[in-house]
């Protein structure tokens, strides 16, 4: 019997080496596969394995980690201040992913980019325990809180985006109504899924998880007429500021039997371009819009950064100026009505543009990605984005805009003290046949004594529940400009 | 005959070529087989909590007093058995011990229904084997006496296979009935019994028919047909299989004992014959049978889609049919575990859930000491077979070559079912890892098995009985021929 045992050995042999042929099929040639399967769970446990690292302000972190009492995920993302900070950490959520800069840096602040090779090797090697990298933003705490305490108090919805001018650092980015990240951090299906779903947009009009200061694109009013009147100077439709403007009154558009109206009895016919601008003539800007035409008009709002999605890293909507309209549109256009509309980045980079004597720099909000050990990874250089004026245009524009504030439209923004503010107003009808509430518009910037522009904001307000008289850029959204202001330059101190 | 001139030379015959009994060589090797355990559960306690397991001394002690008392019923009652044996299962226990007490610290376990520590109770059963294993030792003073009750066997085993059917005691865990349940002891799984009391039967009965099975065919293009009178056995047992496979759904009892049969008749009558039949036989009662039961044609989709059948897992399905995600969870467990494994206690094969510390307990070990570990595993599986099939090339007798084989090619198609179906090789079966996986019947059924092997390898390593000196050596006169 002993021939047919030997057989049966052999065959138990196989049956052994089949399992681990079948093994290191498993084990070594498919692991790598297996391993990061996106549906296995362990890769989402080892994403949470380890304290995130953080979004930092000022210095200070402005989110953190706690372990997790409950399920295989150990630490969960908080927030300070969540709903102040939202629109620029965006949110971080075992159960609903990430947005903003948190998916943006995913790599740095889990620990995972290339980047952080090195560091996370000597970790290793010194038993440390792998932690995430930091990002490091531009923002300015005291700016941004500034911004979204106005607009809390405000109520309403709105938005506020302040930029350094001579960087295109972004100093405070706010948006209102916000939302807590915190509340949805983790991945419980009492707690974190219901506040999620509470703050989806179909659950909750106000759309509080919209972030309106980079993404939601308004009719900018009469804020655009900088943007005209940048065009009109640097086409050489009119040589200065004071040189009167070739302006009749009614102004009726071209190719129409329809007037463009102003707001008001304000004296706009033939009026410079200062007074235009510190009265808001509408009639005055129409025509300067249909004089320079569709393509010139286009030409400048292309350079002040319309038309284009501008990455922040975080993306914005591109602002929209139209092509192929005829002169009454381009006309209305050219006051900030018909299809205009800009995101509050947008009026921001305006505004910010004039005060940086013409020179566009690319905004942005994160200065530096660092290592868990505050090494730095990256660092984001300023870039200038283009020229949309000459240094003179943009001194003369400058001028311009320091009357709206010193005695027109926008008298609630001084600060006085040696500071210079100069700005602009805007009330931007919307809704069907002007139906709806207007938004209250405000840019501007400030000047300090020795000539240098610390902060350029661009505040946006839509209120359906204000009184429909009492809207005006002016009332309502300069204040929260001179107070954002007002918080960089006590900073700078 | 011209050398016998010198008679004064002293002869006798040499009859045992003594085989040493390599008692202190198992007793060496078991103090690894303690020691390693004892540092993978020291190991586990400090990745799961940073602490030395306050347990250890006891287990370590427990585990090295079972071993002892194992190794010293061997000493005394089967002192020529082989030396392997006995260390290699009470590795495989050990570290069996340590990956269930380190499913036991999982959270994810311990909040699903019904938790309970699982390591207390397996070091009871363990502690049950190794006693079942030294009453093996006492009360089997010689396999042979096993023949005796080959009818008896067959009887017992057709009970232990159909308590399961029985309403109000069997126990339809996860889709397969092969669980009795017992008041007081709660559950049973028969058929890890049925398998040693089976081979018992079908050694006796293989024995006295053997050559009835092997002479009397035909031979037909090169192969040896059996008659159809001698056919009757095996049909018998091929149609008890089809029936466990159709009423209890459990694919790999079935596919064990047809295994098993077969080897065991191919071992007895040396015919190829048999292997050819009993491979067409099972081929066809596995196809009859998926062509027309759910659970079986599940299995197989199963197989070969894992991961469609996670996803239908994840959500309700309304075809009736409870799916599992455990084989791609198993999958995922091997496939991260790696080369190196992740280290003790620091993966995440408690997604498998409920029967992590059992049927996928392989799993466990896959992620947990990777690709090394798992080949260990398997070479340790393969080193038992081995001295199983050893032994049985050893033993001198028929019938304990026949029972030897037997249980130890039921062993190894335990070990390939079970293992390749958490693999993915083969479908998956729902049956136990020997002495690794949880589970009080498995543990005392093995340990049962590996001390009748251990009888088998101590008769045959037995020297013969020293023949009586030889009264004529000094006596012979010396005649010298004229």
């Amino acid at each position: 019997m002993n021939k047919p045992l030997r057989r049966i050995a052999i065959f138990c042999g196989l049956l052994v080496l089949a399992l681990l042929i079948r093994d290191n099929w498993l084990q070594y040639v498919k692991a790598d596969q297996l391993r990061t399967d996106t549906a296995n769970r362990r890769v989402t446990i080892e994403r949470y394995a380890n304290p995130r690292g953080d979004i930092v302000v000022d210095g200070n972190s402005i989110t953190g980690s706690v372990e997790s009492k409950h399920g295989d995920f150990k630490y969960k993302r908080t927030y300070k201040n969540g709903p102040m900070w939202a629109p620029v950490t965006g949110y971080s959520s075992q159960a609903f992913d990430s947005s903003q800069l948190e998916k943006i840096n995913d790599g740095i602040l889990t620990g995972n980019d290339d980047r952080l090779f090195f560091r996370n090797t000597l970790d290793m090697i010194t038993g440390k325990q792998k932690q995430g990298g930091n990002v490091v933003t531009t923002l300015n705490a005291a700016a941004q809180k500034a911004a979204f305490d106005g607009l809390k108090e405000r109520g309403g919805k709105g938005a506020v985006v302040a930029l350094e001018p001579s960087t295109g650092k972004i100093l405070a980015l706010a948006s209102f109504p916000s939302y807590d990240p915190s509340s949805f951090a983790g991945n419980s299906t009492s707690t974190d899924a219901k506040a999620w779903n509470a703050l989806q947009k179909k659950n909750n009009p106000a759309d509080p998880m919209l972030n309106r200061a980079l993404r939601e694109t308004y009719p900018p009013g009469s804020t655009f007429k900088v943007v005209t009147a940048a065009a009109a100077l640097e086409n050489g439709l009119y040589k200065s500021a004071d040189e009167n403007t070739d302006s009749p009154l009614p102004y009726i558009m071209k190719g129409t039997t329809t007037p463009l109206k102003n707001e008001g009895n304000i004296p706009c016919k033939n009026a410079t371009l200062r007074e235009a601008l510190r009265v808001s003539c509408n009639s005055v800007f129409g025509k300067i819009g249909a004089d320079l035409g569709n393509d010139k008009m286009l030409d400048e709002a292309k350079k002040f950064g319309f038309d284009a999605e501008q990455f922040t890293p975080v993306r914005s909507n591109a602002s929209v100026f139209s092509d192929n309209m005829n002169p009454s549109q381009t006309a209305l256009s050219s006051i900030g009505q018909y299809n205009t509309a800009a995101t509050p980045l947008q009026m921001a980079m305006v505004a910010s543009a004039v005060a940086n004597d013409g020179k566009l720099m690319k905004p942005y909000m994160v200065d530096e990605l660092q290592s868990s050990n505050v090494d730095p990874v990256a660092k984001t250089e300023p870039k200038e984005l283009s020229r949309p004026l000459s240094p003179t245009n943009a001194q003369i524009l400058q001028s311009m805009m320091e009357t709206v504030v010193k005695s027109g439209t926008g008298q609630k923004a001084q600060i006085g003290g040696g500071v210079t503010v100069g700005g602009k107003t805007g009330t931007a009808q919307h809704g069907v046949a002007n139906s709806a509430n207007p938004y209250a518009w405000f840019i501007s910037y400030a000047k300090l004594g020795d000539g240098s522009s610390p902060v350029a904001v661009a505040v946006v307000i839509e209120d359906e529940g204000a009184n429909r008289d009492d809207i005006s850029g002016g009332g309502l959204a300069a204040p929260i400009a001179k107070s954002v202001m007002e918080a960089v330059i006590n900073s700078k101190k | 005959m011209s050398s016998s001139t010198n008679s004064t030379h002293h002869t006798s015959t040499i009859g045992a070529i003594g085989a040493p009994s390599r008692r202190n060589t198992e007793l060496a090797l078991l103090i690894f087989a303690v020691a390693i355990p004892v540092f993978a559960y020291a190991n586990v306690g400090l990745a799961i909590s940073d602490q030395v397991p306050a347990g250890l001394l006891s287990y370590g002690l427990g585990l090295g007093l079972m071993a002892g008392i194992g190794h010293l019923g061997v000493r005394k009652f089967a002192p020529y058995a082989d030396p392997l044996l006995l260390p290699l299962a009470t590795l495989l226990n050990g570290l069996g011990l340590v990956i269930i007490y380190r499913l036991d610290q999982s959270k994810l376990l311990q909040s699903l229904p019904h938790f309970a520590q699982a390591a207390p109770r397996q070091l009871l059963y363990t502690a049950l084997g190794i006693a079942m294993f030294v009453a093996v030792l006492i009360f089997l003073k010689d396999h042979r006496v096993l023949q005796r009750y080959t009818y008896i066997s067959m009887f017992a085993a057709l009970v232990l296979l159909l308590l399961p059917l029985v309403p109000g005691l069997g126990a339809d865990v996860f889709g397969a009935k092969i669980w009795i349940r017992v008041p007081g002891l709660g559950t049973l799984q028969p058929g890890e019994f049925a398998k040693i009391v089976l081979a018992v039967f079908f050694a006796g009965y293989l024995m006295v028919k053997r050559d009835a099975l092997a002479l009397a065919s035909r031979r037909f293009m090169g192969l040896y047909l059996p008659r159809g009178r001698d056919l009757g056995p095996i049909l018998v047992v091929w149609a008890i299989s089809i029936l466990i496979l159709v009423f209890e759904t459990d694919l790999g009892t079935s596919l064990l004992f047809f295994g098993m049969f077969v080897i065991m008749l191919y071992v007895a009558t040396e015919r190829t014959s048999w292997i050819v039949f009993g491979l067409l036989m099972s081929a066809v009662g596995a196809v009859g049978v998926a062509s027309f039961e759910p659970h079986i044609q599940t299995r197989v989709q199963a197989w070969l889609n894992p991961m469609r059948e996670y996803k239908l897992s994840r959500v309700v399905t309304h075809d009736g049919i409870l799916h599992s995600d455990q084989l791609q969870q198993a999958l995922w467990a091997f496939g991260s575990g790696g080369t190196l494994g992740t280290g003790l206690g620091q993966g995440h094969s408690d997604l498998i859930k409920f029967a992590a510390n059992s049927d996928f307990v392989l799993a466990t070990f896959g992620e947990e000491l990777g690709l090394a570990g798992v080949m260990a595993i398997l070479l340790i599986y393969g080193l038992i077979v081995e001295r199983g099939v050893r032994t049985a090339l050893a033993a001198r007798d028929p019938f304990g070559k026949l029972l030897a084989i037997g249980l130890s090619g039921a062993f190894a198609l335990q070990v390939f079912v079970v293992a390749g179906g958490v693999m993915g090789l083969i479908p998956l079966t729902g049956m136990t890892l020997p002495f690794v996986a949880y589970g009080g019947s498995s543990v005392l059924a093995n340990w049962a098995l590996i001390g009748i092997l251990i009888r088998i390898s101590d008769t045959a390593r037995r020297p013969a009985p020293t023949p009586a000196g030889n009264p004529d050596a000094e006596m012979t006169q010396v005649v010298r021929p004229s």
